[in-house]
């Protein structure tokens, strides 16, 4: 291809299942790129020399080489190329916000459209496996060191592959019988299907990693005790932002009200789609409404959508152009028939005689003043009510820092919100404890979560080798950085 | 995996296990709660621990089939194992010492206020126990209350085995002759009915009541919000707010509407198990 018809050529579409088809299974909705429609779509990409694509990923995946690699049909070795700096890469080129990170700095994304850099990812990392061809790096030479690290979701196993492989010996302690954070209960299969999850796992389990199950730190064992009768010489906290918010308005507690966090949990990790052949339930309703805007809503209402949904409702408060969930999560949501509607809020729910949920009492609202983050504040529109019929609500309007390790590990600070402050390495104010992902910056992303772990990893390894070398309890503890930014 | 060491059956539809939990035996407190999974396909279900030895790595489950998930449990036998065991979660019961503390156990609910008798008991209060069941075919351990109880009252619905009638006539009884107002608190720990109608008999006297919520569960560990409940007008999560609380201020209509949310759900499992439910 010449560099004009390169810049003209339109972006190779992505085969999906369609969607009156989907609704009935919780399969994945993006089929992935055969090799050709792959080597085509990376045909587009320019190799520019200071690929600006790069400063948009977190982890500065090195787009254009594993792009290249892929054009010449090397696709195992694009995968080998990603993985040096992202540890899960089938993750990734399936959840990544793209859209704001790497391909929104795509030169070509100015003349129209940018490389589908998401899709190239998950297509290198799909065939890898597939193929059977996963790279699996050399550690090094044993350390003798020790690091705990606590929940096994996209920081957790960041941390503990990269000081796997740096000769540490790494145990990973997770409160849930599955490995994967939020990948494993909270986004659904038809996003991020598990048996993905499963192998990036089965990978750090290859590379040495301990996985201890069933572990809840803070209740079976402390952070103290780890480092001192346990004998770690390191802890990495992960443990996400697991902490459901309410809304606190009449009827929330009423049956058929589910908080997102215990709806996915029951679809995903618990497989409820799948009852009575597994064991745990869910409410099944023809009526849902779901409140929030997020990614998180998008995901509940899809879900439900497949789980016998005919009317499905998003309600929001404030209009479509502040939606925060990302575009594609919006679009797949209105192809599958799910309702917006917007400027509406709910103020109380109402309940039959067994105390099930069955209808929404909303507040018409409008936009009034800019807030501090600059967009229009929803204001109730006086005296303009609506009745929404419900048999089934979810409330997804974000989670806040849970408290359940925190508390019982009072030597490290903590925010105005309860978050861990740790500074840009991720070191507490707790000597020997670093934290990093959602439990610092509050509901971020998959990646930046990882990109957290990598950073910590580093100077954990820095902080471990250093000791090995002086012995404990000499190593000047920096500064925890500025409270975090995005509770 | 934890390995059940031993099983036996306590009563009809009655099960004690010795389940070896090395980690979970450390730290357990009178008061806390695990959660059990029978396999891979299974419900998470909260269990309370009603005994603990520390030095042999083991933790006592008494558990009453109900349903689907606690019939699988009852299927396992010695030998077999759990697919996981989780814990030691919720707060443990706050024991001091001084006074005397009336211990209310109705059912299963033994189970769950023997270690706390015995905390009490162990330092120095003087415990009154009353012990109430169906009948008496379904009293156990109360010789185990005994030992840690300056006085045992037992009660059955149908008269079969001590004192005939419910746990509330002689809680009424303790509470009118306690003149000295030596009664610093009272405990009680059973079916949500027995517990609300413990509050109400307790509410005119002003003793504290603490009583331990058997809401519906998840993860345990207050990331879904599944275990919420409704006291003193707040919501609260019964995993880590809880289990325990202030049997006065439980809004009782919601925790037993919310206890009958997956109802036509249990009937569904129940036709997959060969099961006529205890209670
Ligand atoms: C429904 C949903 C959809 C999302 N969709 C996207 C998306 O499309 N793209 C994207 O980039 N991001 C998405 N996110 C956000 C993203 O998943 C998170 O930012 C990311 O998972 C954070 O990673 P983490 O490792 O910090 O924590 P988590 O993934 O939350 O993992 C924390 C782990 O720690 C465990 N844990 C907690 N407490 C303890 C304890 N005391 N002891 C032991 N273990 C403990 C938990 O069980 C869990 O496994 C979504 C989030 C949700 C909820
Ligand atoms: C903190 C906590 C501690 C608990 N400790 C114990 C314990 O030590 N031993 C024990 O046997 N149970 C205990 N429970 C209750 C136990 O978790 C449930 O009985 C179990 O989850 C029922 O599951 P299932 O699938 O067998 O029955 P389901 O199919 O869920 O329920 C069958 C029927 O039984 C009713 N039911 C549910 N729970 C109870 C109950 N506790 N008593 C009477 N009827 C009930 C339900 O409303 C339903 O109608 C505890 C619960 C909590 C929250
Ligand atoms: S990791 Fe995410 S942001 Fe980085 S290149 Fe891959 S898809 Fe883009
Ligand atoms: S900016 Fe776009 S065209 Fe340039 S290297 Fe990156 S992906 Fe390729
Ligand atoms: S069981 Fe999930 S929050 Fe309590």
């Amino acid at each position: 291809m010449t560099a004009t018809s390169r810049t003209k050529a339109r972006r190779v579409p992505m085969p999906e299942q369609p969607p009156e088809q989907r609704v009935g299974n919780f399969r994945e909705v993006p089929l992935g790129y055969t090799l050709e429609q792959a080597q085509a779509e990376a045909a587009r990409c320019l190799g520019c020399k200071k690929a600006p694509c790069r400063e948009g990923c977190p982890v500065s995946v090195d787009i254009p080489a594993f792009v290249r690699l892929i054009a010449d049909g090397r696709p195992a070795e694009a995968a080998a190329c990603i993985r040096q700096t992202n540890c899960l890469p089938a993750v990734c080129g399936r959840v990544c916000p793209q859209e704001t990170q790497c391909e929104a700095r795509c030169v070509l994304q100015r003349r129209g459209e940018s490389v589908a850099i998401g899709r190239l990812e998950r297509f290198a990392a799909d065939f890898e496996q597939a193929a059977d061809q996963v790279y699996l790096p050399t550690t090094a030479a044993s350390t003798g060191k020790r690091v705990a690290v606590v929940g096994a979701g996209p920081a957790g196993l960041t941390v503990a592959g990269d000081l796997a492989l740096r000769g540490h010996e790494v145990t990973v302690f997770e409160a849930f019988h599955k490995a994967g954070g939020v990948l494993v209960y909270g986004i659904p299969e038809f996003r991020l299907p598990k048996r993905i999850v499963q192998s990036e796992v089965e990978y750090l389990e290859r590379l040495g990693v301990r996985i201890e199950l069933n572990q809840v730190v803070g209740q079976s064992v402390s952070v103290s005790d780890l480092l001192d009768s346990e004998g770690y010489d390191a802890v990495f906290i992960g443990v996400g932002a697991g902490l459901p918010v309410t809304m606190g308005i009449p009827g929330e507690n009423l049956c058929g009200i589910y908080l997102a966090n215990e709806y996915l949990t029951r679809v995903n990790l618990m497989r409820a789609y799948d009852f009575p052949a597994v064991d745990t339930p869910v409410v099944r309703g023809s009526r849902v409404c779901v409140i929030g805007g997020g990614n998180v809503a998008m995901d509940a209402a899809r879900t439900a959508r497949r789980l016998g949904g005919e009317q499905v409702n998003v309600l929001y408060r404030r209009t479509m152009d502040e939606l925060p969930a990302r575009a594609e999560e919006v679009h797949h949501a209105q192809e599958e028939g799910i309702d917006f509607r917007t400027l509406c809020a709910p103020i109380e729910y109402l309940g039959d005689d067994r105390g099930f949920v069955r209808q929404v009492r909303c507040q018409v609202m409008e936009l009034g003043e800019p807030d501090k983050s600059g967009r229009r504040r929803p204001v109730p529109k006086p005296g303009e009510q609506i009745l929404i019929d419900a048999d089934l609500v979810i409330v997804a309007i974000g989670s806040g820092a849970n408290p359940l390790l925190t508390r019982k590990t009072p030597k490290v600070a903590l925010g105005r919100y309860g978050h861990i402050v740790a500074n840009e390495a991720g070191a507490t104010s707790l000597p020997g404890v670093w934290a990093g992902g959602d439990i610092v910056t509050g509901s971020a992303t998959v990646i930046l979560a990882m990109g957290a772990g990598r950073a910590a990893a580093q100077d954990i390894h820095a902080y471990l080798m250093e000791h090995s070398n002086r012995g404990a309890g000499d190593t000047a503890q920096p500064e925890p950085a500025a409270e975090s930014a995005a509770a | 995996m934890n390995a059940i060491l031993r099983k036996n059956e306590l009563a009809p539809q009655i099960f004690e296990f010795l389940v070896s939990a090395p980690q979970i035996a450390r730290k357990a407190q009178p008061g806390q709660f695990v959660i059990v999974m029978a396999d891979e396909a299974a419900e998470r279900i909260p269990l309370t621990i009603a005994d603990f030895d520390r030095e042999a790595g083991t933790i006592t489950l008494v558990m009453m089939v109900v349903g689907a998930s606690s019939w699988k449990i009852a299927q396992l036998g010695t030998d077999e194992s759990l697919f996981a065991v989780i814990g030691p979660l919720g707060h443990a019961s706050p024991v001091s010492a001084g006074g005397t503390v009336v211990m209310v156990a109705g059912g299963v609910g033994t189970a769950p206020v023997f270690p706390i008798a015995r905390a009490f008991h162990d330092q120095g209060c003087k415990v009154f126990t009353i012990q109430g069941a169906r009948t008496g075919s379904l009293l156990f351990w109360s010789d185990r209350l005994r030992s840690v109880s300056d006085e045992l009252i037992v009660t059955t619905d149908d008269g079969t085995a001590g004192r005939k009638g419910l746990v509330t006539h002689p809680l009424r009884e303790l509470l009118e002759q306690d003149t000295a107002r030596d009664i610093r608190c009272v405990y009680a720990i059973g079916p949500t009915p027995m517990m609300r109608f413990c509050a109400l008999t307790t509410q005119p006297f002003a003793v504290p009541t603490t009583v331990s919520l058997n809401s519906i569960m998840v993860d345990g560990t207050g990331m879904c919000g599944g275990c919420r409940v409704e006291v003193g007008g707040q919501t609260r999560f019964t995993c880590v707010d809880g289990p325990e609380f202030d049997g006065h201020q439980v809004d009782w209509e919601t925790l037993m509407a919310r206890q009958k949310t997956y109802h036509s759900h249990e009937q569904c499992s129940l036709q997959r198990v060969p099961l006529t439910a205890g209670n």
